[in-house]
């Protein structure tokens, strides 16, 4: 018989059960495979109630996020084959979203956070030039490309743990996309996501714990584009300490 | 007032990862260790009372105190769950006790004769 290997998976279906509980399932140990490819086999041949998110399967639309033995990890990107088969892997949804059904979290609070940092380019022009062009040189780009690759995938909420104790905060991709537009060249909203972020439950409620950073499956370094803001927004506040008269 | 705190906060953070390891090796492990030998006092006295050594020093005492006193802040905060207001008064505390090694290592610093 080829070699199995066990998932151990959280399951929770609120009509029938007040506590997630864990049940296992054996599964073909495929070298080809990646842990969704295994999940999927579950849901298609074992146990079609099981629940989770996914769509694309190349790490692109950021779906399929769940923690795997403790640490956040995107299931389409870890190969079957970095875990031995003769320990289970354990299964469970991401940590610090409640939970709406087995492996799928409700996504609202997180939602809510994203756009209250005005993640789209601000300029009062925008009217009067809607048909011209906006040119950026390379380096222009290079300023926030590497924060624009963000997939909304939510592993750096799940690994960050000012997120585990404050739930107002903001939170690692919501402050890293401001940082994106705040460096784009076209964008002028920098004083606007400042009112929004310029609070404790904003960027300064980071400890540079450097979780989120670790766990990015897409290199974005949201620890780091959050300390480039808090850097930024100290800058400004001496200069608007020490020249008072000086334009905003 | 978050960000100026922080600046401490960082400005601390660098003294104390690059400087004072440097002074702790001299004079807590290889004077007394006899790796070098010890400057005399008399030296040591001359180079304490020069203005920039004593401005340098404040430098190095006043910076990581208050580093200390953020870090602590915030481990506290987070170990005990407390949030918004009620951060206050450990804020008092950490940061006035900041202050008060500042204005003692000042006071120190400006007296030696």
């Amino acid at each position: 018989m080829a070699e199995t290997i066990k998932l151990t998976v959280a399951r929770y279906r609120p009509e029938e059960q007040s506590e997630p509980t864990f049940q296992s399932y054996d599964v073909p140990y495929n070298k080809d495979w990646v842990l969704l490819d295994a999940l999927n086999h579950v849901k298609n041949e074992i146990d079609g109630s099981l629940t989770f998110r996914w769509s694309c399967r190349m790490g692109v639309c950021g779906s399929c996020g769940m923690m795997v033995n403790g640490v956040p990890k995107l299931t389409c990107a870890v190969p079957l084959t970095d875990y031995r088969p003769s320990e289970p892997v354990r299964i469970e949804p991401l940590q610090f979203f409640p939970v709406i059904r087995d492996l799928v979290v409700d996504i609202t609070s997180f939602l809510g956070k994203l756009s209250s940092v005005k993640p789209w380019i601000i300029r009062d022009d925008v009217e009067a030039t809607e048909v011209a062009e906006y040119r950026q040189s390379p380096a222009e780009l290079d300023d926030y490309k590497q924060f624009s690759m963000c997939i909304n995938c939510m592993l750096c909420y799940s690994a960050c743990p000012v997120v585990g104790l404050e739930s107002e905060f903001a939170g690692p991709a919501a402050i890293a996309l401001a940082q994106r537009y705040n460096l784009d060249s076209r964008d002028a909203g920098a004083e606007e996501r400042q009112d929004v972020l310029n609070e404790h439950e904003g960027m300064w409620g980071c400890t540079f714990v450097g979780e989120c950073t670790k766990v990015c499956p897409k290199n974005v370094d949201p620890a780091g584009a959050i300390q480039l803001y808090k850097m930024a927004t100290a800058q400004d506040w001496m200069k608007s300490m020490l020249l008072p008269w000086g334009a905003k | 007032m978050t960000p100026f705190l922080w600046f401490l906060f960082g400005g601390g953070g660098m003294v104390s990862a690059l400087l004072l390891p440097v002074h702790v090796l001299l004079f807590g492990l290889a004077f007394p260790l006899g790796w070098f030998e010890a400057p005399s006092y008399e030296s040591l006295h001359g180079l304490v009372t020069h203005p920039v050594t004593r401005l340098y020093l404040f430098v190095l005492i006043f910076l990581p105190l208050f580093h200390a006193a953020h870090r602590f802040l915030y481990t506290v905060c987070d170990l005990l769950q407390v949030h918004g207001s009620r951060r206050t008064p450990i804020a008092v505390v950490c940061y006035g006790a900041a202050l008060l090694g500042t204005a003692v290592a000042a006071y120190t610093l400006l007296t030696i004769a």
